[in-house]
C-alpha cells in the first residue's frame, strides 16, 4: 500500500516522510520547512545542470543523422558518456581572463547566464502538485527572469575586451531585446484564457489545449522562444561565420562550458514552456490521479518541443539581421497584438452572443463551443494576415520587376518607374495598379 | 505566500551554487595557472587589436533598445488586466482594446520614421 502510494507521488510521499522523520528528531517546524525548501532548490538545480549533459549528446547525435554523418559514438553506450568526457576535459582548462576585460563582470556573466535558466524552473509545473512553487504571478515571473540572461550575454561580450565579442553584445541588443517583445504578448494570451499568471493554473484550465483555442500565439511564442536562444536560424549572436564565436570568444574553460549548459537547458526549456502554456503540461490520461504519469506526459511534450527546436536548427539557414528585425518588428508584433485582440472579443463576444455567464463559458459545458470560437477567430486574423501578405509581396514583386524595364527605358527616373508598372499591370490585368 | 517567496530568494541565492562551484572548481583548484602576457592578449584574426575595444557604434542598436523598453513597459500593463479579465465587462475590453491601439499608433509612428529600418 505504501509502495503504490510511493510509486503514484514520489516528491510529496518523500517530504511527508522526511518531514515526519525531521520532526521525530526534534526540530522545529520552521527549520523542517527551511531543508525541504533547500532539497526543493537543489533537487532542481541539479536536474538542470545535469540534464544538459544528455541534452548535448542526443542533439549532436541528431544533427549528425540529418547531415548523414555518424556523430559523438565512441564514448559509452552510442556515445553518451561523451558529454561528460567533455566537462572533465574542460574542468581542467587553464581558466584565463583576456588583459583588459572588467574582470567582475567577465566572471559573473557566465554564472548569471546559468541561474537565469536555473530560476525559470521554480515555477514551471512537473505534475498537478509537483511544483517548486506556486507563484501567483509566475508568467511575469518568467519572463523577467528570463531576460536576465539576454543581460548575462550583454555583460560578457561587453566585458570580453574584444570587438568581436563586442558585436555579439551589439546583435544581444538588436535581436535578443526586440524578440522579448512579441514573446511577452504572446505570452498574454494563455494568461487571457486561464485569467491567471499561475502556471499550474494554466495548466489546470487546459481541459482543451489552448494550442487549439490560439495557435497563433503558439507559433509566435515558440519562434520567438528560440529566438531568445540565440539558436539557428536566429544565431547572429553567436554566428561562427561572421564574428568567430560572438559574446563567449574569450571564455575558456568552465566558464565556457557554462554559456553551452545555459544554451541548451534554455532549449528545453523553451519545450517545456511551450508545453506547459500551450500544450496541457502534465495533462493526460490519469495525471490528475497519478502524479507520476504527469511527469512522464510533461518531458514527453517537452521533449517534442525540444525535438522540433533541433529539427529546425539542422534544416534552417542563419538568417539576415535586417530580415530578422523587420520579422519581429514588422510582423510578429502586430500578429501578437492582432492575436490579443481577436481573444479578447472573441471570447467576450462568445457568451455574450449566447447569452450565458462567463463563469459558465469558461466551465465544461462551453468548453467546446469557446475553443472552436477562438479558433476560428484565429483561422480569420490568420487569413487576414495572409492576405496582406500576399499583397504586400506582390507589391515588391512588382516593384522588383519594374525597376530593371525603367532602368533600361531611360536612366531610371521615377516616371519610368511608374510606366513600368503599369506595363505589368497590363500583362497581367487581374491585379490592380500598386499606386 | 510568504515561504513561495522564500523560496524563490533560497533559489536565487543557491543556483548561483550550481555554476559557480565547478568554475571555482576549475580555476582555483584543477586548471594549470601559467599566464604570460601572450596567452592573455586579446586574439582577434591572430594580430593585436587596434585601438580601443570599447568604440562608438551604431545609434541604431540604441533605437531598437529604446522602443523595446516604451513596448515592453506597455506590455506589462495588459497583464493584470488578462488576470481581471474574467471579472470585466465588454466595456472594460473595448477600453483595452484602445489601448492597444495606441500601442500600435506607436509601432506605426517608428515605423513610418524609420526607426524600424535597419541601415
Amino acid at each position: 500500500m505504501d509502495i503504490a502510494k510511493l510509486l503514484n507521488d514520489p516528491v510529496n510521499e518523500l517530504a511527508k516522510l522526511l518531514t515526519g522523520l525531521l520532526a521525530g528528531m526534534g526540530l522545529p517546524s520552521a527549520l523542517i520547512t527551511t531543508i525541504l525548501l533547500i532539497i526543493g532548490v537543489v533537487a532542481i538545480g541539479t536536474f538542470c545542470l545535469l540534464l544538459p549533459l544528455f541534452l548535448i549528446w542526443f542533439e549532436r547525435r541528431v544533427v549528425a543523422r540529418m547531415q548523414d554523418r555518424v556523430g559523438p559514438n565512441r564514448v559509452g553506450w552510442q556515445g553518451s558518456l561523451q558529454t561528460i568526457a567533455d566537462a572533465l576535459k574542460l574542468i581542467i582548462k587553464e581558466d584565463i581572463t583576456p588583459i583588459g576585460a572588467d574582470v567582475i563582470v567577465y566572471n559573473i556573466s557566465p554564472i548569471l547566464s546559468v541561474v537565469a535558466i536555473i530560476t525559470m524552473w521554480a515555477v514551471i509545473p512537473f505534475a498537478i502538485n509537483i511544483v517548486g512553487t506556486t507563484l501567483n504571478v509566475g508568467a511575469l515571473y518568467i519572463v523577467s527572469v528570463g531576460s536576465l540572461g539576454t543581460l548575462a550575454i550583454m555583460m560578457g561580450g561587453w566585458a570580453s575586451n574584444n570587438k568581436y565579442a563586442l558585436l555579439g553584445a551589439f546583435r544581444t541588443v538588436a535581436q535578443l531585446v526586440s524578440y522579448e517583445v512579441p514573446m511577452l504578448l504572446s505570452l498574454l494570451v494563455p494568461v487571457i484564457l486561464a485569467r491567471s499568471m499561475e502556471m499550474n493554473k494554466i495548466v489546470g484550465e487546459q481541459s482543451i489545449w489552448f494550442v487549439i483555442a490560439a495557435p497563433i500565439a503558439t507559433l509566435i511564442f515558440f519562434a520567438t522562444s528560440v529566438a531568445e536562444v540565440g539558436r539557428t536560424p536566429f544565431d547572429l549572436l553567436e554566428a561562427e561565420s561572421e564574428i568567430v564565436a560572438g559574446f563567449h570568444i574569450e571564455y575558456t574553460g568552465m566558464k565556457f562550458a557554462m554559456f553551452f549548459v545555459a544554451e541548451f537547458m534554455h532549449a528545453f526549456t523553451v519545450g517545456s514552456l511551450t508545453a506547459v502554456l500551450f500544450l496541457g503540461g502534465w495533462r493526460g490520461p490519469w495525471a490528475e490521479e497519478i502524479p507520476l504519469l504527469g511527469i512522464v506526459y510533461f518531458m514527453l511534450k517537452s521533449f517534442a518541443g525540444y525535438f522540433l527546436v533541433i529539427l529546425m536548427r539542422a534544416s534552417l539557414p542563419r538568417i539576415r539581421i535586417d530580415h530578422m528585425l523587420d520579422l519581429c518588428w514588422k510582423f510578429l508584433t502586430p500578429l501578437a497584438l492582432g492575436a490579443i485582440v481577436i481573444t479578447l472579443l472573441f471570447d467576450k463576444l462568445g457568451p455574450a452572443l449566447l447569452n450565458v455567464e462567463y463563469a459558465r463559458w469558461v466551465g465544461p459545458d462551453y468548453m467546446f463551443a469557446r475553443a472552436g470560437l477562438l479558433l476560428l477567430g484565429n483561422l480569420l486574423l490568420g487569413l487576414i494576415t495572409l492576405y496582406i501578405l500576399s499583397s504586400e509581396a506582390r507589391r515588391q514583386r512588382r516593384a522588383a520587376e519594374g525597376e530593371p524595364a525603367a532602368d533600361h527605358a531611360a536612366h531610371g527616373g521615377h516616371d519610368e518607374h511608374g510606366h513600368g508598372d503599369e506595363g505589368h499591370g497590363h500583362a497581367a490585368p487581374t491585379h490592380a495598379p500598386a499606386h | 505566500m510568504m515561504s513561495e517567496w522564500t523560496f524563490i530568494g533560497l533559489f536565487l541565492l543557491l543556483a548561483a551554487v550550481f555554476p559557480g562551484a565547478p568554475i571555482i572548481l576549475n580555476s582555483v583548484l584543477l586548471g594549470p595557472k601559467k599566464n604570460n602576457p601572450v596567452k592573455n592578449s586579446v586574439y582577434e584574426c591572430g594580430i593585436e587589436t587596434v585601438g580601443d575595444t570599447w568604440v562608438q557604434f551604431k545609434v541604431q542598436y540604441y533605437i531598437f533598445g529604446l522602443v523595446f523598453v516604451v513596448f515592453d513597459v506597455e506590455t506589462v500593463f495588459l497583464f493584470p488586466f488578462a488576470v481581471a479579465y474574467g471579472q470585466v465587462g465588454l466595456f472594460a475590453v473595448a477600453e483595452v482594446i484602445l489601448f492597444i491601439l495606441i500601442l500600435v499608433g506607436g509601432l506605426v509612428y517608428a515605423w513610418r520614421k524609420g526607426a524600424l529600418e535597419w541601415v
